[in-house]
């Protein structure tokens, strides 16, 4: 049901951007419900996570609830981050969610500092961050990973392979293949699960949980997975095929994926679905009819 | 009185929040076994084990970002920096992460982390270690800058920051760290944003910061041999500003001179002399007078790099040029 919400939330989202509702830019995580599912349901309650420019599914996953992030991205005080954030910026600090971040890789350090924080207090708690194949790039990986596998800390690092760095393919951004490679260089237990295919996932950030949570250390957790849109909403893909999102729309796409494992009939699948479309129109509902900040709450908040 | 370093009391601020609060620790590289580049943290081990004091590999994108995430989930980290030139590493942790989340959530987090490093010329070091960078932190909106030129307040100012609810830049000078004098018995905390006058004086108000409070003084004993009266203002805190004491001191005075070790241009007491314009135009007898370094990358060679730093002399002379404008 939640794979199912953010599909038809995501696609809500597409559908009001283009109507000209929603201001900035979005990306949605059309193809990756899988992933953010199965590992946000892993996770205990007061596990934290750090998530992406791609959030929204992360969002959900972790229980907030689909009205405070459609309010939020019509930028009403009733949204997660109360209109400050947006998109990228989602936050729901009472469930675990410490911020989604615009900065590709920028969430990863904060990820160790609060498991470092969980580790020298002994609370049996873990932190999580996603992160982009893209991510693994950048220095913020590599000195993350390092000091987290240094000291031991109980923090998973969940890499949503895509394929794409925004536009770029991997064969123009990455120099190895197997992304595991990269964790294993600092001695870092690496994982590694087909992200489409939501119970895998789940059992698989079961596991890597619980190594990170009895004190042998972090975890990489490889998800190969799939965008089935642009990197933004609007993005013409004009570096990739229009057959190649055909085709992985056929052959790598959660929802169908799930509904073969759940083998529900037509009917209980459609009643299913109706439920997630009427939450996501709900939502949209619940936005507009939200409260503008007044201009002047923007000089609140700068400052604890 | 108590007397003590500049260093002693780095050290003694940190020590008495450590010994009476578990959630402060402080992580950075070379703090531990050796006790920090510039020996702040010397006997710290010793005293609170390495889990509290964290040496950590050479990472300063990592560092700052731990703090962060600790911070978050309710630590108080102190990251020491160990020169101020590093901190452009970690420039995007802390200004796109640190400085912004409590904004960005609306309100629901607070990073009350604190970073502390170090800077300063005099013993050539050249271009990569001796910077003064504080103008580019103060930009920033969600950071406090912090820096203070006595050991007095550098001990009630790091304890007032540690506490601090927000990420504190906290710039210390590296050639105070010797440097003694006397502090309360106690810790007294000293509260952000409160500016200190180190002399107070007649004619003119020079507001300086780190190291040149010290030239400031020096300047101001000479002047006042030339029969003229000098206040020393020192902000200690550089974000917040204390405006209404810059002002009031400057409607005095009717005289400002500005004087930091930062490169003059686009430095900090650019914005210093558009505070003191905006607020004390009608009050000033002439036009407010800037010293600070030249325009250049630090040098090695000890000749350039003496011309290039501001001295006494260089704020004496901004005073005179003032002074005998009216």
């Amino acid at each position: 049901m939640e794979m199912l919400l953010i599909r038809r939330f995501e696609e809500k989202v597409e559908e009001r951007f283009r109507a000209g509702e929603l201001p900035g830019f979005l990306h949605v995580a059309i193809g990756q419900e899988a992933v953010a599912v199965g590992v946000c349901r892993a996770l205990e309650e007061s596990d934290v996570i750090a998530s992406t420019h791609r959030a929204h599914a992360h969002a959900l996953a972790k229980g907030m609830h689909p009205n405070e992030l459609m309010a939020e991205l019509y930028g009403k005080v009733e949204g997660c981050s109360h209109g400050y954030g947006g998109s990228m910026h989602l936050y729901d600090v009472e469930r675990g969610l410490l911020g989604a971040n615009a900065v590709v890789g920028g969430g990863l350090p904060m990820i160790v500092g609060a498991a470092l924080a969980f580790k020298m207090r002994g609370e049996p708690r873990v932190a999580v961050a996603f992160f982009g194949d893209g991510a693994t790039n950048i220095g913020t990986f590599h000195e993350s990973l390092n000091l987290a596998q240094l000291w031991k800390v109980p923090a998973v690092f969940c890499c949503e392979n895509n394929h794409y760095a925004e536009s770029t393919p991997a064969r123009q951004q990455l120099p190895i293949e197997d992304l595991t490679k990269r964790a294993e260089a600092f001695g870092m237990t690496a994982m590694k699960v087909d992200g489409q295919d939501v119970e895998p996932v789940y059992r698989t950030a079961k596991r890597a949980l619980e190594h990170a949570r009895s004190g042998k250390g972090p975890v990489f957790l490889l998800t190969e997975t799939y965008r089935l849109t642009g990197h933004y909403v609007g993005d013409p893909q004009v570096y990739r095929a229009k057959e190649e999102v055909r085709e992985l729309r056929k052959t790598q796409d959660p929802i169908e994926h799930l509904r073969a494992r759940l083998e529900l009939s037509e009917e209980e699948w459609e009643e299913m679905d109706a439920e997630a479309h009427r939450l996501a129109d709900t939502s949209v509902e619940f936005a507009k009819a939200g409260t503008d900040p007044r201009p002047e709450d923007a000089l609140r908040n700068v400052y604890a | 009185m108590l007397e003590m370093t500049y260093r002693e009391a780095v050290r003694d601020a940190m020590s008495e929040v450590m010994r009476r609060d578990t959630d402060v620790f402080i992580m950075g590289e070379d703090i531990a076994e050796m006790g920090g580049s510039m020996g702040v943290t010397q006997g710290m081990l010793d005293e609170f084990g390495a889990e509290r004091v964290r040496n950590t590999p050479i990472s300063e994108m990592a560092i700052v970002g731990a703090g962060i995430g600790a911070a978050m989930a309710g630590m108080r980290p102190i990251v020491e920096i160990m020169y101020q030139d590093f901190t452009t590493l970690a420039m995007e942790q802390l200004v796109l992460q640190a400085a912004k989340h409590r904004y960005m959530s609306g309100g629901q987090l607070k990073v009350p982390l604190t970073v502390r490093t170090q800077g300063g010329a005099g013993w050539s070091p050249g271009a990569q270690h001796a910077q003064q960078l504080e103008a580019w932190f103060v930009h920033v909106p969600g950071l406090k800058v912090v820096f203070p030129s006595t050991p007095e307040d550098v001990r009630g100012l790091l304890w007032t920051s540690i506490y601090d609810d927000n990420t504190v830049i906290f710039f210390e000078h590296r050639t105070l760290y010797p440097m003694k004098g006397p502090v309360p018995e106690s810790i007294e905390p000293i509260e952000l944003g409160k500016a200190r006058i180190h002399r107070e004086g007649e004619d003119v108000t020079v507001v300086a910061t780190g190291r040149l409070v010290h030239e400031a003084l020096k300047a101001a004993g000479q002047a006042e041999a030339e029969g003229i009266s000098v206040e020393v203002f020192d902000p200690r805190t550089l974000q917040p500003l204390d405006e209404e004491a810059l002002a009031a001191s400057v409607m005095k005075t009717n005289r400002c001179v500005v004087a930091h070790e930062a490169v003059t241009r686009m430095g900090y007491g650019a914005e210093i002399a558009a505070v003191v314009q905006e607020r004390c135009f009608d009050y000033l007898d002439a036009p407010i007078a800037r010293v600070g370094s030249c325009f250049t990358p630090l040098p090695f060679a000890p000749v350039m790099e003496e011309f290039v730093v501001p001295h006494a002399d260089d704020v004496l002379a901004a005073i005179r040029r003032t002074v005998e404008r009216s």
